[in-house]
């Protein structure tokens, strides 16, 4: 793992009670957030909810107004340099200077950080296919997510932080780009924290998923437990129904007349009592995707655009 | 190998690996002391989680279908581990239920159904006769 011992019991992220306000809007309100060492977080969102706002605050770009952020026990406000050596970051629109060449991003790259590893970065240039010698503005925008990749992971950073990695891409640049996340995962056990509105991407992915909604952590668990707690329930009444019916945990519900699908959170026994009390039959019972749970917690139905293969 | 994985399924992913493993091993695709991929390899593959896949080989060691040995990887038990009794009744399970639902709703009661089934099993039987007397 990494050569300091510094911090290295400490979680790799550990928010608690975060509030943001820009003017009168508050952007984050009392977000509670921990990431385990060697697990893949995924922070799910629509545009606005607060993703990047919480990410920056994970790299000291902003201060906390109230509450507290802590990387691997750093406060990266106070510390900046012990926090972004341990960080591998990725953001959104991985600002890279148009003027530089590959070779001279790795190069200016590699200087700041003692544990660049250039073996490590060759593999992931070949991977990519970066010719050495193209300017930053010449590259397509995938190759120049490859390109920002490609720097944040050459150090081998304990912890990686990635803004929407592979928002705006095509299929093919984005299986390359989760291909090299996980690859780096799985050798070396490092954590990750990403956030993505690519809600197939994140289920694929994650071991544990916070949803953030108007700035609230609205959910927030590892992901098997998370399926294991969400149930889609079709139930159908002796009788039609003008109102639909009330059910324990129900977060949403479609239907008419005698047939009603509801999407349940907690226990599905319950929902099976509340149906035999209400005298209906249980036509299916079924796992919703993340997707489902997602929007039916948000209660939108503009989310998660179907672009993985 | 090559697995198919859906997150609009109901089943979790670590489970779709482990269903379409035992049945290649089943149907002879994957052979005994055949290699399976490395964890990392078949997660960049399938992109997905590491940890998922080692969830579903650990299943698979577990019901004795993969072994691993330091050193030389994951292969398919050497026992060649067919699919277990419950494992078999569980497919075919699926399969009934199916065909009951079906049968209900076109209105078919479950002794139409037996009948049905024999009266196809004998068939079957014939039509197989028929050919082995004609080779």
């Amino acid at each position: 793992m990494n050569n300091s011992s510094y911090g290295h019991r400490e979680q790799p992220i550990a928010v608690k009670g975060l509030t943001k306000n820009f003017g009168k809007k508050t952007v984050l309100n009392n977000v509670d957030l921990t990431v385990s060492r060697g697990r893949v977080f995924g922070l799910v969102g629509e545009n606005g909810a607060g993703k990047t706002t919480l990410i920056k605050h994970l790299m000291g770009l902003f201060k906390a107004q109230q509450g507290t952020v802590r990387i691997f026990g750093i406060d990266p406000v106070k510390d900046p340099v012990g926090v972004l050596s341990r960080i591998g970051y990725l953001s959104e629109d991985r600002d890279l200077p148009n003027w530089i060449r590959i070779d001279e991003l790795i190069n200016y790259t590699r200087a700041f950080y003692p544990d660049w590893d250039d073996a490590f970065a060759e593999e992931l240039r070949k991977i990519f296919n970066l010719d050495l010698s193209a300017k930053v503005k010449e590259l397509s925008r995938g190759q120049k997510a490859q390109a920002a990749l490609l720097t944040a992971l050459a150090y081998r950073p304990p912890l990686l932080l990635l803004d929407e990695p592979s928002s705006g891409l095509d299929p093919v640049v984005r299986r390359e780009i989760l291909s090299a996340i996980i690859r780096t995962v799985a050798d070396e056990g490092r954590t990750v924290f990403f956030s993505s509105h690519l809600l197939e991407e994140v289920e694929r992915v994650a071991d544990d998923v916070a949803m953030i909604h108007r700035g609230e952590v609205v959910m927030c668990d590892s992901l098997e437990n998370i399926k294991a707690n969400h149930h889609i329930v079709t139930l159908r009444f002796p009788e039609p129904q003008k109102e639909h019916p009330q059910l324990p945990g129900v977060l949403s519900i479609n239907g008419e007349g005698q047939e009603w699908t509801a999407l349940c959170n907690g226990d599905l026994g319950e929902v099976r009592e509340r149906a035999r009390e209400m005298g209906c039959e249980i036509l299916e019972e079924d796992s919703p995707s993340l997707e489902d749970i997602f929007v039916a917690r948000v209660g939108i139905d503009r989310v998660a655009l179907k672009e993985v293969e | 190998m090559r697995l198919h994985i859906s997150t609009k399924d109901a089943v979790p992913i670590y489970q779709q690996i482990v269903t379409q493993i035992k049945h290649m091993v089943a149907s002879g695709r994957l052979r005994p002391g055949n290699e399976v991929p490395p964890i990392r390899v078949l997660a960049e593959q399938l992109i997905i989680n590491p940890n998922t896949v080692a969830r579903a080989y650990r299943e698979l060691e577990a019901a004795g279908i993969l072994v691993s040995r330091r050193g030389s990887g994951t292969r398919v038990s050497e026992k060649g581990s067919p699919l277990g009794y419950a494992e078999r009744l569980r497919a075919l399970t699926e399969r009934v239920e199916g065909l009951l639902v079906e049968a209900d709703h076109l209105d078919f009661t479950v002794e139409d159904v037996i009948e049905l089934i024999r009266g196809r099993n004998k068939l079957l039987d014939t039509s197989e006769r028929g050919k082995s007397k004609n080779e």
